[in-house]
């Protein structure tokens, strides 16, 4: 089977959120990067259905040169070849543009899935996954808490608000995965060594296109400092006072 | 507790590559979630925490310079310097350990061991199914071992080991010793395996340094080990310091673990503890001993990297390992004294890592050759005058 996971170079959590000179784009100083949350949970559903049904596993992202560090670490952990679609401005793309950039990749490596993340981190748009699915022509299962393929079809667990939702899909199909999957995996010192011989291949993406633009960016307004109206009982009437005559919410 | 900041004042970070980041990275994230939330009870238990050997292993920490051929990973000298570093973050018993196991078994195993000796016991130590100790120390020699009173008689094909070694790390858990013994008027390797008939390896207690980590003394009572027990390619004093040697290296690595921990807790204190109505860290004497500490593990950071590019180009000296182990346990120890002053109260309690990394590199900057041996190492080099007796 040819597997394949995309995943997303995202700021780490600990990354403040600063508004550049531009007024239109983050100012990156001081961030670190990682892998965003919910790929890391797509690589490894990618290494587990190849552990359990054969074939390889190739990592796939759109983003800069420096990905190549969270694409070793994969391939550390078991991957067995990257791809980083070079891209001088990833954080100028639009879901649309990213997705149809990875489809023309996917179709190329001639894949049977494609695991991606339920969202990237960063900008919370749970979009690509569903729209490279649409580019691609195949099923999609979204939020997908447990997985089950055996031969050219699967069955898939999504978590919704109503519950939980069992699904049947054929292959191909692009699967984006939620927490409780599964827990990935570390890599060993063998792995890292190993990864040093596997290939990671830069190309250009294909032109995806016309594409949304970010006119400009503006922080939440800080939030004013609360106010201790009282304590321990003796402040529960002032608190009920506040609730109804000033938050107006009682 | 919040996650490790590593101090890295002057980017060193870029001079490393995607191999060794990731190797630092693996064994760091592993001893934030695996080790740490262990460590302060065993401490205070005075035990290791054998279950997580199995981790360990699977990591690969065990040897991670040995070839693949013979189960190691095969990695860098930097990235295993980056390894110890980050087990002595967790605590200088997990880095003990790992160092005893690696360099002074493995090692002297891989360095002057038959390819017999090779094919048992270097699979089985990677994997974390045999435990290794080094019995060089004993009651009357510890900077002298060439004094060593331990001796190997010839007994047809075999030989008969007698004597008594001290401070033995590991020793109680181990499978299999690497005792240092006089044979024939020359000092040779054996390796002896737990179970055999006149050696025992109980435990030292009462200790209040290096807690989390077993040491033994090694009793051998007229032991009789096969001719295959002997290391067949390394005799003299040399043999047992080729191995410090090894061990030292790491452990230049491993005093910065400690105190980059201790640098990180204190300077997260120091930033929240208010006093005078403003942070602690906001007091000239305060911002001045974390500007000295900082400075010293920086230099420190910066040899240990240095000594590691030299040891992979093979250019590596054991005068300059002295130079490397003297200073950064050093540091380790003064860093590790600062912070926990600057911790107040808080800093004498185990609910914080300050004081057990305090109490620890006691005992490192004993063992391995202390402070002041190395001292007279680094003047018999620089004078060419030995000043030892
Ligand atoms: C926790 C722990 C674990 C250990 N693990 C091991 C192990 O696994 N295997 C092993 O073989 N050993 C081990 N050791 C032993 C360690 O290596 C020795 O303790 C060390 O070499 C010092 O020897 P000593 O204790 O006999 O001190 P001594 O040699 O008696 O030294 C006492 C003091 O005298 C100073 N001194 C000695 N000679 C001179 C000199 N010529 N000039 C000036 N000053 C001098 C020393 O610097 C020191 O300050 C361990 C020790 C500890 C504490």
């Amino acid at each position: 089977m040819k597997i394949v996971a995309t995943f997303k170079r995202v700021p780490t959590t600990e990354a403040q959120a600063k508004v550049g000179g531009d007024g239109k784009t983050l100012d990156p100083a001081g961030w670190q990067y990682m892998a965003s949350f919910y790929d890391e949970i797509a690589v490894e559903a990618a290494l587990q259905t190849k552990e359990k049904h054969g074939g390889d596993v190739t990592v796939l992202t759109l983003g800069p040169s420096e990905a190549s560090k969270e694409v070793r670490e994969f391939l550390a952990r078991g991957a067995d070849s990257g791809v980083i679609l070079k891209d001088a401005d990833p954080a100028a793309r639009d879901p649309r543009w990213t997705a149809k950039a990875l489809a023309a990749k996917v179709q190329a490596l001639g894949a049977d899935v494609v695991f991606t993340g339920r969202v990237a981190t960063d900008r919370d748009n749970a979009a690509v996954g569903p729209m490279l699915a649409t580019y691609l022509g195949w099923a999609c299962v979204t939020e997908v808490v447990a997985l089950e393929i055996s031969g050219a079809a699967g069955t898939a667990q999504r978590e919704t608000e109503h519950g939980v939702e069992t699904v049947a899909f054929s292959l191909p199909a692009v699967i984006t995965c939620n927490k409780g999957l599964n827990e990935p995996r570390r890599p060993n010192l063998k792995g890292i060594m190993a990864a040093k011989s596997k290939p990671i291949a830069e190309e250009s993406p294909s032109d995806a296109g016309a594409q949304a633009v970010v006119l400009s960016v503006e922080l939440p307004p800080a939030r004013k400092a609360g106010r201790i109206v009282g304590e321990g009982l003796a402040g529960v009437p002032a608190l009920v006072d506040a609730l109804k005559n000033e938050a107006k919410i009682l | 507790m919040q996650p490790f900041r590593q101090l890295d004042y002057v980017r060193l970070d870029d001079s490393l590559s995607n191999e060794e980041k990731l190797a630092r990275d693996t064994v760091r994230d592993w001893v934030s979630e695996r080790f740490l939330p262990l460590v302060a009870e065993h401490f205070e238990a005075g035990t290791f925490p054998m279950e997580v050997v199995p981790e360990l292993a699977d990591l690969g920490v065990f040897g991670p310079t040995i070839p693949e051929e013979y189960g190691g990973p095969g990695l860098n000298n930097v990235a295993a310097g980056l390894i110890y570093q980050e087990m002595e973050r967790g605590d200088s018993g997990l880095r003990s350990f790992v160092s005893v196991q690696g360099g002074l078994v493995m090692y002297p195993i891989f360095a002057y061991g038959s390819e017999e000796q090779k094919r048992r016991w270097l699979p089985l130590m990677a994997k974390g199914q045999a435990i290794g100790c080094f019995g060089l120390t004993e009651p009357d020699f510890g900077s002298n071992p060439g004094g060593m009173l331990t001796t190997a008689k010839k007994d047809g094909t075999g030989w008969v080991l007698n004597g008594r070694k001290m401070w033995i790390t590991n020793g109680t858990v181990a499978d299999v010793a690497v005792v240092w013994a006089r044979a024939e008027g020359k000092i040779r390797g054996f390796l002896v395996e737990q179970g055999t008939k006149g050696f025992s390896a109980p435990e030292q207690k009462h200790k209040w340094s290096l807690r989390a980590s077993v040491t033994s003394e090694l009793v051998l009572e007229d032991v009789k080990v096969p001719g295959s027990a002997l290391l067949p390619n390394g005799e003299g004093l040399k043999a047992p310091l080729g191995c410090l040697t090894q061990a030292r290296y790491g452990i230049a690595w491993g005093a910065l673990g400690a105190a980059l921990a201790c640098f990180d807790e204190g300077l997260s204190y120091a930033k929240q503890r208010i006093v005078f109505d403003k942070p602690l860290a906001g007091f000239q004497i305060p911002q001045q001993k974390l500007a000295n500490i900082a400075t010293q593990i920086t230099l420190g950071q910066l040899m240990a990297l240095h000594l590691g590019r030299l040891k992979d180009d093979g250019k590596l000296t054991p005068a300059m390992v002295s130079m490397g182990k003297r200073n950064n346990v050093h540091l380790a120890l003064e860093t590790a004294r600062v912070v926990r002053d600057l911790m107040g109260a808080n800093g004498i309690s185990l609910e914080y890592q300050v004081g057990r990394h305090l109490c620890n590199l006691e005992s490192v900057i004993t063992y391995e050759g202390t402070h002041d041996i190395h001292t007279l190492a680094i003047g018999q080099e620089l004078t060419g005058i030995q000043a030892f007796r």
